[in-house]
Parts: structure tokens; sequence; C-alpha cells
């Protein structure tokens, strides 16, 4: 068996079922939590639950006046980095075809060479941000083994599709392999660090709205 | 006086005979020096290796095979220089081409085998059944395996011919009833050089025999024992289709809108970006075309296990095993112990909570 055919073959479909379990898990672990609030009557003039949820998600969306000046770089690095992994990821023809086979869903792919750019502009993204970590005391502090670990397995499949794509360093279907093998390793601690936030973010930031609006907070 | 043995012709003095013009045979010379990559004025060293080699030894092997290679090797367009240098090669034993049968033939193959002992080079097509002692296919009572063994015993070097001697191809595809075995699997005492591809083009095949026989040593090759002339770069690195895949432009089937337009085919499973070979350069029948440039994508028949890889009309960049009932199945195991996870949570908060309070129910 070669390395590629071990990466599109077993190592795929173990990682595949680890993270389906592990977020499935995690998902439902959560939301079926005893969504309480606090057991005080609501505040006068307070959102209803539903308005205070979806403005939650809203408003987090973009800082605070006072916090604009201090939080702009990891709101805007934030916004490169995202929108470049979903374009990267959902909108490269071989991944739709990857994604294709796995569900039967499709839709058009951007040209390859765009992509590419915004590979390369996602992963300036991902050092930007990680030496805006090192760079704050504050994050410095307040970061954790996770938080680096899984800054590393995102970087790593933007890397080695990159390479992949410039036939850089080995043969093709080396890169190819080491490529899949790095999603592989991405998907396995997907559900257990912090890119689970993929998935929760909307509930957490939705709890968030709803708890504040109940206490009548400004969202 | 005793007479000198006569030496046998040189292959320039043979080429003579046949009418062939010095400039003829210097420019397929410079042809095969450069499909091979070789430095500049490798060509003439190339051309007087070839005219002052005597008749090469040759005895092919044909084992579990489809006789596929040797057609493309004879009848792919002539006649032609290759088909010369082949005719001229001393071919000492070839199932399909030579006329002797039967146990005349395989006197041939021990006579060639004992009169150019050390020298001489064995060509297989075909794999080697090795289960059961290599009974699935004989010659002449003899086993693949312990004709193979026996003739690459005093051998010079072997040349596996098509995918099947190089990696084992079909006859190895799952689940290889027959243990169907690469060469270089049984043979490992002797320089072997892989030309695989079902079937190869006759070009590796003459230049690789040529580049033996003038340099009498081997062609660079790569860790597939290819040589790196023929195989050094990926069908899908030199297709005139690439511009497309850049571009982002595919055929989404044989006979779409793209297809008609000449779009690039790795949507309908094109293996060209991990296969090595030269069908996109050196192309067939003369140069006239290759299965891409036909409307078909590359199977991918020079690599390994190019027969198991998940369907021919399988893209690239998918999965090789259905996922979908183990995907199902994790779903529903994840669902169940969050759902348990988050039972236990809420039953131990409450717990927690009648703890802390435990006079409320009272109160109510």
């Amino acid at each position: 068996m070669t390395l590629l055919e071990f990466a599109r073959g077993p190592a795929l479909q173990v990682a595949m079922i680890i993270f389906v379990l592990g977020a499935t898990w995690r998902f439902f672990g959560a939301l079926l939590l005893p969504w309480r609030l606090a057991p005080a009557e609501p505040r006068k003039g307070a959102l209803s639950p539903i308005a205070a949820a979806f403005k939650g998600v809203v408003v987090k969306m973009w800082p605070h006046k006072p916090f604009q000046k201090a939080g702009m770089f990891t709101f805007v690095n934030g916004y490169i980095l995202h929108f470049g992994l979903a374009i990267v990821v959902f909108l490269f023809a071989p991944h739709i075809l990857f994604i294709k086979g796995l569900t039967g869903l499709s839709w058009p792919a951007l040209p390859n060479n765009l992509v590419y750019t915004v590979g390369v502009v996602t992963m300036a993204s991902l050092v930007a941000g990680l030496v805006h970590r090192l760079r704050s005391p504050v994050l410095r502090l307040i970061s954790r083994f996770d938080d680096y670990l899984s800054w590393l397995l995102t970087l790593l499949p933007v890397l080695t599709g990159l390479l992949a794509a410039a036939h850089l360093g080995a043969r093709y279907e080396t890169l190819l392999a080491v490529h899949i093998l790095s999603i592989c390793t991405f998907l396995i601690w997907f559900p257990f660090g912090k890119l689970m936030h993929a998935f929760m973010f909307v509930f957490s930031r939705a709890m968030t709205g709803v708890r504040m609006g109940q206490r009548g907070a400004e969202l | 006086m005793p007479q000198a043995p006569k030496l046998a012709p040189t292959l320039g003095e043979l080429l003579q005979e046949r009418g062939v013009s010095r400039r003829a045979f210097l420019k397929y010379a410079s042809y095969l020096s450069a499909v091979m990559a070789l430095p500049a004025g490798s060509a003439s060293a190339l051309a007087e290796g070839l005219a002052n080699a005597r008749r090469q030894s040759v005895i092919w092997l044909s084992f579990q095979e489809c006789t596929g290679c040797t057609e493309s090797l004879t009848r792919s367009f002539s006649p032609t220089l290759e088909s010369l240098i082949f005719d001229l090669i001393s071919l000492d034993y070839h199932h399909t081409l030579q006329a002797a049968s039967g146990e005349a033939a395989e006197k041939a193959r021990e006579a060639a085998m004992a009169e150019n002992k050390g020298k001489y080079v064995v060509v297989v097509d075909g794999a080697v059944p090795t289960k059961d002692g290599g009974l699935y296919s004989t010659i002449a009572g003899v086993s693949n395996l312990d004709m193979l063994k026996a003739t690459a015993k005093d051998a010079m070097a072997v040349i596996a011919v098509g995918t099947c001697a190089a990696f084992g191809g079909i006859p190895k595809a799952r689940p290889n009833p027959t243990g169907a075995a690469a060469i270089d699997e049984i043979i490992t005492d002797k320089p072997i050089i892989n030309i695989p591809g079902c079937p190869p083009i006759p070009e590796a095949m003459a230049g690789v025999v040529s580049y033996l026989v003038s340099f009498v040593k081997l062609p660079e090759l790569d860790h597939l024992r290819r040589p790196k002339a023929f195989f050094g770069e990926t069908i899908h690195d030199r297709c005139y289709r690439r511009p497309f895949y850049e571009r982002g432009l595919f055929a989404e089937g044989f006979d779409d809108a793209g297809a008609r337009q000449g779009w690039c085919l790795y949507k309908v499973g094109c293996k060209g970006p991990v296969t090595y070979n030269a069908c996109a350069t050196l192309k067939w029948n003369g140069g006239v075309s290759f299965p891409i440039q036909s409307g078909h994508g590359c199977l991918g028949c020079s690599e390994p296990d190019f027969w198991d890889q998940g369907g021919f009309y399988r893209p690239l960049s998918t999965n090789l095993r259905d996922m979908g009932p183990a995907l199902a199945g994790a779903a529903l195991a994840g669902a169940a112990l969050g759902a348990g996870a988050a039972w236990a949570s809420r039953r131990h908060q409450e717990s927690y909570q009648r703890e802390q309070n435990p006079n409320e129910g009272d109160k109510k």
C-alpha cells in the first residue's frame, strides 16, 4: 500500500469516523444540557429570548466601539482567516469533488489560481495571528496548549495544500498524501479542541445573548 | 592455417545492409538522445555505441499477460527504426514472434543462455504467479516462477516490460488469486529496469534497449526502477489541458459541453496528476495522440496497483473507501454518547442542587 493509498483509504476513513463521532458527541452533549436561565423575572423592556439570541449572534460580529481600537487587528485578521479558509476548503474543485463523493452535493468552483492566492493570504493571516498572540502578554497568558495545537493543525493542511499545488519539496503523490494526512490529523483533533467552535459558536453567542438580554444588558 | 571465428555483424553493418543511411541512423540516435534527455554530445556517443554493438542476445519471457506489450511494440506503427532495432537484436526466445515452438523453442532459450552466459538480457512481460508453487501458469511443464529464476540467473540485466511485469499489474489486482508478483519481488540480485505501462510506450522500450546496448550500463532510474527520461514527469505536468485545470474548467461527463471544448478531465477520474509517464509528450502511434487527447482521462496505468485505486472514473481527490454506513453509525453513536453525557450531567446538577438546598422540596 502506497502512502497515498493509505491516506485516501484507511487514514481518511478512521479520521472521518472520529470526527463525526466526536463532533456529534460534543454537539448533542452540549445542546441537551438544561437551557437554564437565572431564576429572576426578566427586566422590564428586555428583549424576547429569540430576539436576544439573534442579537447576541449578530452584534458579536464586530467589536463594540470602546474595544475597536484594541481589537481591530483580531477582528480583521479573524475575518481574513475564516473567509480564506472557507474559500480554500469549499470553493476548490478537488475539495468539492471530495465533498460530492461523501454527500452527493456539489457547487461551482473558483479558478485554481485564485484559490492558491487565497491560500497564501490565509496562511499569512494564520502566521500573523500567531505573532499577535505571542506578542500580546494578555493573550500569551490565557493561551493554552489547545490554542497552539489548533493553530498548527489548521496551518498544516493549508501549507501542505499549497506545496502540493506548487509541486514543491517532494513528488506530487507524496505531497498529496501528506496533505490528506494533515487533514486527517485536523479532523481527529477537531471535536476535542477549540476547533469545535466552528459548530458551537452560534449557540454559545446565542445563549450569551439570551442571558444578557434577560438582565436587560445592552448587547 | 585455422581461420579466426567470424564475428557477428555489428548493428551499424546490419542497418547498412538494410539500406538505412548513416544520416537516418544519426537522426534516430539524436532523437533517442533527446527523448531520454541525455546531455549534449551523447547523440554521437549513442550512435557510435549502437553502430559498433554486436547483436545483443535477448530472451523475452511472457508470463501472466495479454500480449498487449508485444503488440504495442510490434504493431504500433511501422516500419520504423525502433522496429528495425528490435529486428536486429538477437531475439532468441519470444513466444509470439519466434518461429520455433514446443521443445525446439525451449531448446533455443537454453542454447541462448549457454552461449551468452552473463551477457544476455532478459525481457519479461507479465506478472509471475507465486501461489501454490507457481502452478497457475506453466510453459512446457515449467512454472513461470522457476523459468524466471533459471533464466535470470546468468543474465546481464532484466527489463520488466509493462505494468504486469513491473508491478504485478492486472493479475495482481485484488484479490490476486494466483499470488501474482512483480519481477523485482522475485529477482533481487540482478540489475532491473521497469518500463511500465499498459502497454508501455514503444519509444521507452527502444530507448532503454539502445541505451543498454550502447553504453552497457543502466539509464538513470527513479525509486520504482523506471528510467527517469520517460517517467520523470507526470502526465498532468505535461498535459495540454493543464491550463483548463488551473482555470477551474472541467468536463463533468464524456459528452457534455466541457468535454466537447476539451476541458480538463480531472472530474471524470483522470489520474494524470499522480501518473509518471511520457504519453503527454511522446504520445502514441508516431505522435498522433494519447488517451487524454482522445477524450478519456489517464488511467494511471504506469503506476503500481492502478487497477485498485477506487475506480477509473472516481476523481483523485475522493476517498478510496465507501464511508456512508460507517459515518452514519459514527453519527448515531456520537449522538447517543452526547445524549448520555447530557443526561448524566443533568442528574449530577439535580443531585448537587438537592445537596445545596435540602429543604427546597418541603417549601413547595
